[in-house]
């Protein structure tokens, strides 16, 4: 009987144990890791940097630590330049995505209850659907000679072919495309919930419905409107395969950087440089995000 | 209540939906595009699919993508199922808020930074990179979205039905795979289906965890992309496209079903 309850307790300890260990091992020691490269000097060897920790050896472990790979992002002022272009990038998306999806989610609260699912499930599928391949789709349609100046073409509103592709809009054309469901579900999800006779209150005490919009349907929706917001701006941030195929050679962003230091400069330490002060943008943003998603999954008030 | 659709609404919805699914559709349409250039339309021909299926690197790396998706997805389901029962059946235990930090805060960091993490980890515990180093990504980014997809079906679970198999002698294990588990399926099943298909579609943790022996599907669409537009990329595009609106479709209809059922068993 005192094994069997032993027994019990340790299956017990295990189902939060397991996933514990397993997150502790592939996501908090990975990015201790990238801290440490951060800050270690490159090496041309295999792997590219040279290895400052020996066990036993923690003195000569912080000594050799340093912040040339820091100081070498301040000096460059690429870095710089791309740190601030995807913070303004990412900013301009959401506020576009902002715009783009209130009236969806709006409509959708509105619409019957039978068709609400329906809807719901029409924003869902396209993000089953590669993300890769949706952005590759934009490429055929901003082209030069693509779907979209023939379109225009066609039907006579423009005579010379559209240069979309290439440019910093095809990066917005593209981030607004692949991140509106995001933005699009958690705002549904609180304007479904409104109440409607608020609205009817107000019109009834002769409120204009501009000013019935402004004072009671955005505070209401504001836990959708944050959660949404921060669910676009944060992965917008490091985006790479958006600017990267959409975006041209001229369209700087952080992430991007991140790649071509890794992957073309083989720079190892550089990049984890430029992974870590992408962290400190985000960190604010992912902690109020976390926060707010927790609360929201929890109930709590 | 009284809603009701303004015209505002309506063109709202219209333009939305247009602008989600039209890129889709265009390309769905292209694919059957007889024409070498991809936005020329020269008539409609199923040669690309033809001549996809005797593309044997792009095959290889299906299959690649598919095994990776399969047992990722697998692992992530356990691993995030035990995840969201910590989450909502252990209350306080030690280290909760940073638990919490880790489950959430993969869904959002962008990808380039988990995907240089893990393979700076890997290359310091010395593993090879190829199909393991990528499933084990895979496996740590899907399982957060298992874990909230089962949390959130956790919370609204009435929970008297598992204190009445426990009061009836249950052992907790027996309750939870006679009672918890039967309950809690459909969000089980979605999420390994959200953790199957995230590992498909995953380009920058693949590339930086990807070796010579092991090139995933979208690993091989990206080079092909930067290299120009192909009506091959379409083909395989439109077929992806094509399982998955099954997929969706079928999930839809089994959770209607049981849903269906439910009722009529309540009733």
């Amino acid at each position: 009987m005192v094994e069997r309850s032993l027994l019990r307790r340790v299956t017990a300890g295990l189902v939060p144990a397991i996933p514990y260990l397993w997150l502790g091992v592939l996501f908090l020691v990975p990015f201790l890791i990238v801290l440490k490269i951060s800050l270690s000097d490159p090496a041309v060897a295999q792997p590219p940097y040279k290895p400052v920790f020996e066990w036993g050896d923690i003195a000569g472990f912080f000594g050799a630590l340093d912040l040339e790979n820091f100081e070498l992002l301040t000096q460059d002022d690429l870095y710089f330049r791309a740190t601030l272009s995807s913070v303004r990038i990412a900013a301009f998306s959401t506020l576009l995505l902002l715009l783009v999806g209130f009236p969806i989610a709006y409509g959708m609260a509105r619409a019957p209850e039978r068709v609400r699912s329906l809807l719901v499930a029409l924003v869902i599928l396209p993000f089953w659907t590669s993300f890769l391949i949706r952005i590759y789709a934009w490429v055929a349609i901003l082209k030069p000679e693509g779907l979209l100046t023939q379109a225009l073409t066609g039907l006579g509103l423009i005579a010379q072919p559209l240069d979309i592709l290439n440019t910093e809009t095809a990066v917005y054309i593209g981030i607004v495309y692949a991140y509106l469901p995001f933005m699009v579900l958690p705002l549904y999800a609180t304007l479904e919930k409104m109440d409607d006779t608020l609205l009817e209150a107000a019109l009834d005490l002769g409120s204009p419905p501009w000013r019935s919009f402004w004072t009671i349907t955005v505070p209401l929706a504001m836990p959708g409107i944050v959660a949404g917001s921060l669910l676009c701006f944060i992965p917008a941030v490091g985006e790479f395969v958006i600017p990267d195929l959409l975006g041209g050679s001229e369209t700087l962003m952080i992430g991007r950087q991140l790649w071509s230091e890794f992957f073309s400069n083989r720079d190892w330490p550089l990049a984890s440089a430029v992974a870590i002060l992408l962290l400190i943008i985000l960190v604010v943003p992912i902690v109020i995000y976390r926060d707010v998603e927790a609360r929201r999954v929890e109930g709590r008030p | 209540m009284n809603r009701r659709l303004s015209l505002f609404n309506v063109t709202s919805l219209v333009i939305g939906f247009a602008f989600l699914y039209l890129p889709i559709l265009l390309l769905v349409i292209y694919s059957f595009n007889a024409s070498r250039l991809v936005t020329v339309w020269g008539g409609f021909s199923t040669h690309w699919y033809g001549a996809l299926f005797r593309n044997e690197a792009l095959l290889e790396a299906a299959w690649v993508t598919l095994r990776i998706a399969l047992l990722s997805a697998t692992l992530a389901t356990v691993l995030g199922t035990l995840a969201a029962l910590a989450l909502t059946r252990y209350g306080r235990f030690p280290g909760r808020t940073l638990f919490t930090g880790m489950v959430y805060a993969p869904m959002v960091m962008p990808e380039v930074i988990t995907g240089l993490s893990l393979l700076l980890f890997f290359v310091a515990v010395d593993l090879d990179r190829g199909f393991w180093t990528i499933t084990l990504a895979h496996t740590t980014l899907t399982m957060c979205f298992v874990t909230v997809v089962v949390q959130s079906r956790l919370m609204t679970f009435d929970r008297s039905l598992e204190e009445a198999a426990m009061d009836l002698g249950a052992p907790p294990l027996r309750t939870f795979f006679s009672v918890t588990l039967p309950l809690i399926a459909p969000s089980i099943v979605a999420g390994f289906l959200l953790a199957f298909t995230l590992s498909m579609d995953d380009l920058v943790i693949a590339s930086f965890n990807a070796g010579p022996g092991a090139t995933t599907l979208p690993i091989k669409i990206y080079s092909q992309v930067r290299l120009g537009l192909s009506p091959e990329v379409n083909a395989a595009s439109a077929i992806l496209i094509g399982i998955v609106t099954l997929g969706v479709i079928g999930a839809t209809l089994l959770s209607k079903r049981s849903v269906l059922r439910s009722r009529r068993t309540a009733h």
